[in-house]
């Protein structure tokens, strides 16, 4: 190989990441070190990574999967009886009873594609799930490549698009310059908490169909990182959409169980595709992703997603699922996936104190959206749509003209410098709006707010204090 | 693309459990897998040591008490204390852990004798396969023309061979040479390589050391005349050493592609480029569930380095697996409470049930006419060669089969035990196998030998 130009076209086409975190590490690093910072410790709530900020993991679960791992402790008493017996039951489930053996199948091990399904079958009011559509991978991004591996074809005018929200996940766009698909953004409303606006979708296919082969839409409800949740009417459009358009919909709901806004509810694209009647709910292709990343579990360490393929045709399926082959879904994540869908029921040992726990992330939840709304939005030259689910918030900015043209002069994005700035005079990482696609000058920061309430104040305040700082120096 | 044997299988496996379900009978209680190369499953208990370390990491209110032994404690929170927030649930950063990765170099360098390794050159990853789909990706443009060709072994394990061809890479076989424990020899390597012209360019050489399917373990001497060869064509190295600790031949010595290019020394040893892929899956510790391996890249351009950055950070890596890597790099020490147990099980009741295992194996096949099985050397499998008379392949052909799939079929209906054939690795043209995991419990081997010799005797009367 030895040089850039026989590397791989593709791989070279992968935008580089902006790499905060990576600074965020070594400024800890280096406070590890003695050296003297402006600030005692770095807080990184750029990614939806609850654990990180001092969220605790759910009991149950941990109690649960550390039994799995050391089996010998099926035998201690300390553990409720129904953390060993539900312990007792997935370790049947696995190969050799270890779950350090690879999954019976490249989908993920049968007994827990059918607690999934039975799940979503329960969650959507009976509309019924078939275990053989469950595919199992670490990670909710890993299935959404595996699906858009086979989506993606062709070069230039033929190249397959994507119709993607504009802000979208952090993590997608690279994850669509990886697989060759054209991200092609339909914008959403901010002033309308970030709503779906119709006439946009059809704005961007069109504009779109010039240029590429738009074949699929991504969604994101509850939204990431805008904290909306999708009403009936919304969902029920953006399926005649893609029905019509004949789009494929890719649609992430990892956050279903965090949905915090007053009146507002999760409602499945699936259940609301199913209540459309047999012309849709036989026909439209979609495939919903989950994860145990997000919402309460916040497992984002373990690896663990699954998707459910709908109307997918069957030959499409199989070779889906063979791509899986070589790289069997890991078996813990699974088990955890299978306590996310069945925790404890009432009268198990373990339930009140798991219904307190999640009760507690909700409402801690809650309220730190709430307050944190509230406070940018009292901060001038910020403001906030509030959140009705999911852990982001991403208020927007207003950036005097001085570190506009700082940032161009380096090379940077504006955002990217501001968080930059921000990391290294307050110890707060948080994300740049420009991975979430806005590349414009409607600058935007995402911060995770399923954090501890009082690490959240801190965040808040060390925000607060920069942002004056920062228009103060320019003005 | 073919449908792997594996993927054929979870229907037909179901099959005689069926039956014996519902009265049929059948001369066996139970199916006994060893198709895959997963010791728990075929009933291999996993190491206590690691296992303790993973609960305790993931439910930390197990450390109170003297539930578990001190070093246990000490090392899990000392691995906590790598993880953001404490936990395992948290995301890492894109290579790995840096403690981890430290960990790993520095084996890495006690492992070659002091050769030096840098964290920077590591990059953890869910598995090594993903690894070397990673490391694939950067090198084949499945839109260049004419297409971009990697040397493959024939025979090599199916997961290498799907990965290549879901990335539209052409792999072009060089065949081992069986007869003399599977050797690879630098004609054949010439003659595939010659053979490449006009349909390929061949970017690659992956090579698998200790082998798999077959269970050679490569001389220093084959390792250095590779690296040459590679160096003259211009190829890359993928060097594939899952097995490096699953060693077990008498006169055998894992010696790393690393260490080889280091001790062949300048201009080579700063130039060959080499990739070379490890796991926790494998050897003794056996955890294929986890999902966690490594790739070490020596000698690549840092703006190529960059570039393999961001393809890794689309993606994140178990916590869990990089909490057991760190202990397979740096197991318990003399001194240690754990020591004894983890002594006696990974040094004394492993390898002396595998060697076992090896020597059984090696006299039950080659005491059959039909049958013959070169030396076990290294890795987890028995690949032996199977002579089938004419009869038998003409049936196999009638019924669709390729000869050795059709064996294999025969010998899970009536037997119960699951191998898997030769031609899903490839083998040469005319001759047929069977791969079976050989890291089971002894006397599970003892079954499967007892019921494949049955077998085999009543199958080759039947086309005799």
């Amino acid at each position: 190989m030895s040089s850039m130009k026989d590397v791989n076209p593709r791989v070279l086409g992968i935008r580089d990441p902006v790499s905060l975190q990576s600074l965020a590490a070594r400024i800890t690093e280096q406070i590890a070190q003695g050296e003297q910072k402006p600030f005692q410790r770095v807080i990184d709530v750029s990614c939806g990574d609850p654990h990180r900020a001092g969220m605790p993991p759910l009991s149950f679960a941990r109690q649960v999967l550390a039994v799995c791992l050391y089996p010998e402790l099926l035998k201690e008493s300390s553990f409720p009886v129904d953390v060993r017996q539900r312990a007792e039951k997935l370790l049947g489930a696995c190969n050799g009873g270890s779950v350090g053996s690879y999954s019976a199948s490249s989908c993920g091990i049968p007994q827990i594609q059918k607690s999934v399904a039975e799940f979503i079958t329960r969650r959507d009011g009976g509309v019924a799930s078939d275990p053989e559509d469950i595919i199992f991978s670490s990670g909710s991004q890993k299935t959404l490549k595996l699906v858009l591996h086979l989506l993606s074809s062709g070069q230039g005018p033929t190249q397959t698009g994507l119709l993607t929200p504009l802000p979208c996940p952090h993590t997608l766009p690279m994850l669509l310059d990886e697989v060759g698909v054209k991200l092609v953004p339909y914008q959403l409303l901010e002033e309308r908490g970030w709503a779906i606006d119709l006439e946009e979708l059809h704005r961007a296919l069109k504009a779109a169909r010039r240029h590429c082969e738009p074949r699929a839409i991504y969604i994101s409800n509850p939204g990431n990182p805008t904290g909306h949740v999708q009403d009936l009417k919304t969902i029920e459009e953006v399926i005649r959409f893609a029905a019509s358009e004949r789009l494929v919909l890719l649609v992430e709901e990892v956050y279903q169980d965090s949905v915090f806004g007053q009146d507002k509810k999760f409602l499945s694209y699936k259940k609301v595709l199913f209540e459309m009647g047999a012309s849709f709910s036989e026909s439209v292709e979609m495939v919903s992703f989950h994860s145990i990343s997000a919402g309460t579990m916040g497992e984002c360490g373990l690896r663990g997603g699954y998707m459910e393929v709908i109307n997918m045709d069957l030959l499409v399926k199989n070779f889906l699922t063979s791509m899986q082959g070589p790289s069997s879904p890991p078996v813990l994540p699974q088990l955890a996936l299978e306590i996310m869908v069945n925790p404890p029921s009432p009268g198990d040992a373990s339930y009140e104190v798991f219904t307190q726990e999640i009760l507690q992330k909700v409402e801690t939840l809650a309220q730190n959206a709430q307050r944190a709304c509230e406070f940018l939005n009292a901060v001038p030259g910020m403001s906030c749509q509030p959140a009705m689910g999911g852990v982001f918030l991403y208020p927007r900015l207003h950036l005097p003209a001085e570190i506009i043209q700082e940032a161009q002069r380096s090379g940077l994005r504006a955002d990217v410098l501001y968080c930059k700035k921000l990391l290294e005079e307050e110890g707060v990482c948080l994300g740049p709006g420009s991975e979430n696609g806005h590349d414009d000058e409607n600058y935007h920061i995402r911060l995770c707010i399923s954090a501890p309430t009082a690490v959240l104040e801190d965040v808040l305040k060390r925000l607060r204090s920069f942002h004056l700082w920062i228009q103060d120096r320019h003005h | 693309m073919e449908r792997q044997w594996r993927g054929k299988f979870p229907v037909n496996r179901r099959k005689p459990a069926v039956e014996l379900g519902s009265g049929v009978r059948k001369s066996y209680r139970e199916v006994i897998d060893v198709s895959w190369g997963d010791p728990h499953r075929a009933g291999v208990k996993p190491l206590s040591f690691v296992r303790q370390v993973l609960a305790a990491c993931l439910y930390s209110e197990l450390m109170d008490g003297d539930k578990l032994m001190v070093d246990v404690k000490q090392r899990a929170q000392r691995l906590l204390g790598t993880c953001a927030g404490g936990s395992v649930g948290s995301y890492c950063a894109t290579a790995g852990i840096p403690q981890t990765l430290q960990s790993v170099s520095q084996y890495i360098m006690r492992r070659d004798g002091g050769v030096p390794c840098h964290p920077e050159n590591i990059y953890i990853s869910p598995g090594s396969q993903w690894a070397l789909t990673n490391i694939l990706k950067v090198l084949v443009n499945s839109e260049a023309s004419p297409r971009t060709g990697v040397l493959i072994p024939v025979p090599c394990h199916s997961t290498t061979i799907i990965s290549l061809t879901t990335l539209g890479a052409v792999a072009v076989p060089y065949y081992l040479r069986e007869e003399r424990g599977w050797a690879l020899e630098m004609e054949e390597l010439q003659r595939a390589l010659d053979s490449a012209k006009g349909v390929c360019n061949p970017v690659a050489l992956y090579m698998i050391n200790p082998g798999n399917p077959a269970g050679y373990v490569q001389s220093r001497k084959s390792i250095q005349e590779v690296i040459r060869f590679a160096a003259e064509k211009k190829l890359f190295l993928l060097a594939d050493e899952v097995f490096q600790d699953c060693v077990y031949g008498k006169e055998s010595e894992f010696v790393s592609y690393k260490r080889a290019l280091a001790e062949i020394g300048a201009p080579l040893s700063d130039s060959v480029e080499l990739a070379s892929f490890h796991t926790a899956s494998k050897g003794l510790m056996g955890e294929c569930g986890l999902r966690t391996g490594y790739v070490e890249l020596v000698n690549l351009d840092p703006a190529v380095m960059k570039h393999i950055n961001n393809l890794f950070s689309t993606n994140s890596c178990p916590i869990l697996g990089q909490i057991a890597l760190d202990v397979m790099v740096n197991p318990p020490q003399p001194g240690d409470p754990s020591y004894p147990l983890y002594l006696k099980v990974r040094h004394f009741y492993l390898p002396a049930s595998l060697a076992q295992n090896v020597r059984r194996v090696e006299e039950v096949i080659n005491s059959f006419p039909d049958f013959s099985c070169q030396p076990l050397e290294g890795g987890a499998f028995a690949f032996p060669r199977l002579f089938l008379p004419p009869k038998a392949i003409e049936r196999a052909k009638e019924a669709g089969l390729q000869p050795d799939t059709f064996y294999c079929l025969r010998l899970l209906e009536e037997a119960g035990v699951l191998f898997s054939p030769g031609t899903e690795y490839g083998q040469k043209e005319g001759t047929y196998h069977i791969r079976f995991c050989i890291m089971t419990p002894s006397d599970t081997m003892e079954e499967i030998l007892r019921r494949l010799s049955a077998f085999h005797e009543q199958f080759m009367k039947e086309f005799s």
